[in-house]
């Protein structure tokens, strides 16, 4: 069994006087792809935002790599190999696709820059063709790939997507989602992944957890998650 | 692949373009170039008619969009096309002013073909890149930067040439107003731009207290120079690192505030510090200023009428004010290009980079690494500094500063210059604050304004009005500034700037 890369206990995090997180437990192993679902407003966003130090977990811990990390400025957490591709891309809108990524290496220093960014249009071509481009001026999937690459490029531990799949045609997710597995496959990366897409989130992942309320309601291995039909009724209907 | 295509039409219609921009240049020339008032000997107004400028002027745009237009030609083409219709302009223009004897006309030729030369390959380097386009991409590409990279230079060169170039043609009585007014003037506000870009156009943080960092620059080398007596060179230092650190005074406690609120907060800073200085009479003498601040040197030596110790003599000179004036230009000049090339250098920077992040999403900046506080308090800080060095300037020059200077009024314009030039452009940026503040010079005297309105018109008091609507319109045609493309700080293979035609068809 591998050693917990992350791990979060008891995590209370409010927005003022709502509370968005209720105690949330949640365990990420070295090497692991490990899905998040929920309904909308069930707070999976906020988690992704708490583990990253903005906002800050009210009571708990949060454990990285065996650091406490529950109060380590933000910026210091993105430095101890904690890589986010938040919801909505927030992509540098005015900035090219080569300074986007740029920007992602902003921690790690300069010394890889070039192969890394190598690397980047190896795994996402369609990058490369759109390297002096606006990040703004970008679809909707090139942004999400481009979210994901600039991530990709502090050469994080543990990489944490907010709904990769938003917004995006079939082929597209299934372009990201593959991209995903195989780089936890081929480099071990590990991945924490927040999805609305239901079916293909537990297909993919080793392990998951359900969000409700701001609680976790259920966990288990992906693909038994998926044949539970408490969990098809909630959040497949209509799916495939 | 036809050329004729790509460089937009025929012969005929390049003919027609260059018609029309002639007709529009004389249009544009008439009020300007062919009508001068002048005052007889009664003291009367009258208008003397100069039309042999105007045509020349619209000649040389005729022959030069030509040039530029002509279908298939080479850039060799363009070029003897170009001079030889400026050489005919400017012939036409010097006889028919009878060559008057004080009028240095075989130098202004040699002058004006050399500036027609460079706004023709100027004009015309696109156009050849166009070609150059079809044939081969990478070229057309190393080809415009070496232009850019060429213009540059011409531009620094002018600018370090005019001074001189005035005294030379007008003398030392007519270059002061060319020199004083519009030179330095003009480039201590291209300088106050370019270090408001930081904070406003790179930074994307809204300062609308600039002016205060200006103020604190101008009364830390008004107070060292006249209580301690230190000298300017050490003052300047001083003064950007005082001015540095009321930046980071007011960075800390707006560092959570963005757009609007912070807009306030900044507003408020500034009036602060102008209250301060007007009330704090023991140290600052509150309203009437400090006087009498001891005037720029030439590094220790004065610029003085003095046979032994003054510039003049030393240099082996004729007295005359002028001097100190042109020495103040070029440290002006000096300053602010310190103040461009430590921008530029720094958009190339890790910190610079994480400016223009910050610019446009704060939550992904942090969420990459970014320490978001010491970002924005070093946008802060420098952009003070360059302001701090602009007040000591302003000090030396004036030598009185009083809190008037320091209004509202003072960011406002700043602002202006920066919003109109393109929030983050530092060409446009000078652009504006050439148009902006020769604007309100030129505008300042405008007589013929008075033959229009009456003789109790004075233009000054409506250069508010003028300024504002060249806002809106500046607003309404071109929304994000003179120059509004950006350009990357970095580069797959050569430099080109980021656009949609020089991004090849998406496939897949
Ligand atoms: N900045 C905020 N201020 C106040 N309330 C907030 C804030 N951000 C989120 N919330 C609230 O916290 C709850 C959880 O929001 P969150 O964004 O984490 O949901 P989510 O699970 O990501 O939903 P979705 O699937 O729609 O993205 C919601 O009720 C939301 O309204
Ligand atoms: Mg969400």
């Amino acid at each position: 069994m591998s050693a917990t890369l992350l791990a979060l206990r008891g995590v209370e995090t409010c927005y003022g006087n709502i509370i968005a997180l209720r105690g949330v437990d949640i365990d990420v192993n070295e090497g692991e792809i490990v899905a998040l679902i929920g309904a909308n407003g069930a707070g999976k966003s906020t988690l992704m935002m708490t583990i990253s130090g903005d906002p800050r977990a009210r009571r708990g811990s949060i454990t990285f790599a065996g650091r406490d990390i529950t109060k380590t400025p933000t910026h210091e957490i993105a430095r101890l190999g904690i890589a986010q591709s938040p919801e909505g891309r927030r992509i540098f809108a005015r900035m090219s696709v080569l300074e986007n990524l740029q920007m992602g290496a902003a921690v790690c220093g300069s010394g890889h820059f070039v192969e890394d960014v190598e690397r980047m249009f190896a795994i996402f071509p369609r990058l490369k063709e759109r390297a002096q481009q606006r990040g703004g001026t970008l679809s909707g999937g090139e942004q999400q790939m481009l979210a994901i690459a600039r991530a990709l490029m502090s050469r994080p531990r543990l990489l944490m997507l907010d709904e990769p799949s938003l917004g995006l045609a079939p082929l597209i997710v299934k372009l990201i989602f593959d991209v995903i597995a195989d780089l936890n496959k081929t480099q071990g990366l590990t991945v924490f992944l927040v999805e609305q897409n239901a079916h293909h989130a537990l297909r993919l992942a080793h392990r998951a957890y359900v969000l409700v309320n701001g609680a976790v309601a259920m966990q288990g291995a992906g693909r038994e998650l998926l044949e539970r039909p408490e969990i098809r009724a909630a959040y497949l209907e209509g799916g495939q | 692949m036809d050329l004729r295509q790509e460089t937009g039409g025929g012969l005929w219609e390049a003919l027609r373009d260059a018609g029309a921009a002639a007709l529009v240049t004389a249009g544009l020339s008439f009020p300007i170039l062919a009508l001068r008032t002048v005052e007889n000997l009664d003291n009367k107004l009258e208008l003397e008619q100069r039309w042999p400028l105007m045509f020349g002027a619209a000649m040389l745009v005729f022959f030069g969009r030509l040039a530029a237009r002509v279908p298939g030609a080479g850039v060799a083409a363009r070029w003897i096309v170009f001079v030889c219709a400026a050489f005919a302009a400017i012939y036409l223009v010097i006889d028919a002013w009878g060559m008057d004897a004080d009028f240095p006309a075989p130098e202004l030729v040699a002058l004006a073909v050399a500036l027609a030369a460079m706004v023709g390959l100027w004009l015309t380097a696109p156009f050849a890149a166009t070609s150059a386009l079809a044939r081969k991409q990478q070229g057309a590409r190393a080809f415009l930067g070496a232009r850019s990279r060429h213009m540059e230079f011409a531009g620094v060169f002018a600018l370090f040439a005019f001074p001189l170039l005035a005294l030379w043609l007008l003398g030392p009585q007519g270059s002061l107003k060319w020199i004083n007014n519009y030179g330095v003037q003009i480039l201590i506000y291209v300088m106050l731009g370019w270090g408001l870009n930081i904070v406003v156009g790179l930074a994307g943080l809204l300062d609308l207290g600039y002016v205060a960092f200006y103020a604190v620059g101008a009364y830390t080398y008004a107070l060292l120079s006249t209580v301690f007596g230190l000298s300017f060179w050490i003052c300047l230092p001083l003064a950007g690192l005082f001015a540095a650190f009321w930046g980071v005074l007011l960075g800390i406690p707006v560092l959570r505030l963005r757009g609007d609120y912070l807009a306030i907060v900044t507003l408020g800073f500034g009036e602060i510090i102008r209250v301060v200085l007007i009330n704090w009479t023991d140290l600052t003498n509150g309203y009437a200023g400090i006087s009498s601040i001891p005037r720029i040197t030439f590094f220790g030596i004065p610029f003085i009428d003095d046979d032994e110790t003054g510039f003049a003599a030393r240099f082996g000179l004729e007295f005359s004010p002028i001097h100190r004036t042109i020495f103040l230009f070029y440290l002006i000049l000096c300053l602010a290009l310190l103040t461009n090339a430590a921008t530029l250098r720094l958009r190339r920077l890790p910190i610079g980079r994480a400016w223009e992040a910050l610019r446009e999403d704060e939550i992904a900046c942090r969420s990459l690494g970014v320490d978001t506080v010491s970002t924005k308090l070093t946008a802060f800080a420098l952009g003070a500094m360059f302001a701090g060095f602009a007040g000591a300037f302003f000090a030396v020059r004036q030598n009185f500063v009083s809190p008037e200077s320091f209004t509202f009024g003072e960011s406002a314009t700043i602002l202006a210059i920066v919003v109109l030039g393109g929030m983050g452009s530092q060409l446009g940026v000078a652009a504006a604050a050439v148009a902006l503040i020769g604007g309100m010079e030129i505008l300042r005297e405008l007589d013929i304004l008075k033959q229009v309105f009456g003789e109790s018109f004075d233009p000054a008091q409506y250069r508010m009005l003028v300024f504002g609507l060249a806002m809106v319109v500046m607003m309404i045609w071109k929304p994000r500034g003179v120059v509004s493309s950006r350009a990357p700080s970095i580069y797959l293979r050569s430099r080109a700037a980021i656009s949609g035609e020089h991004v090849g068809e998406g496939r897949g």
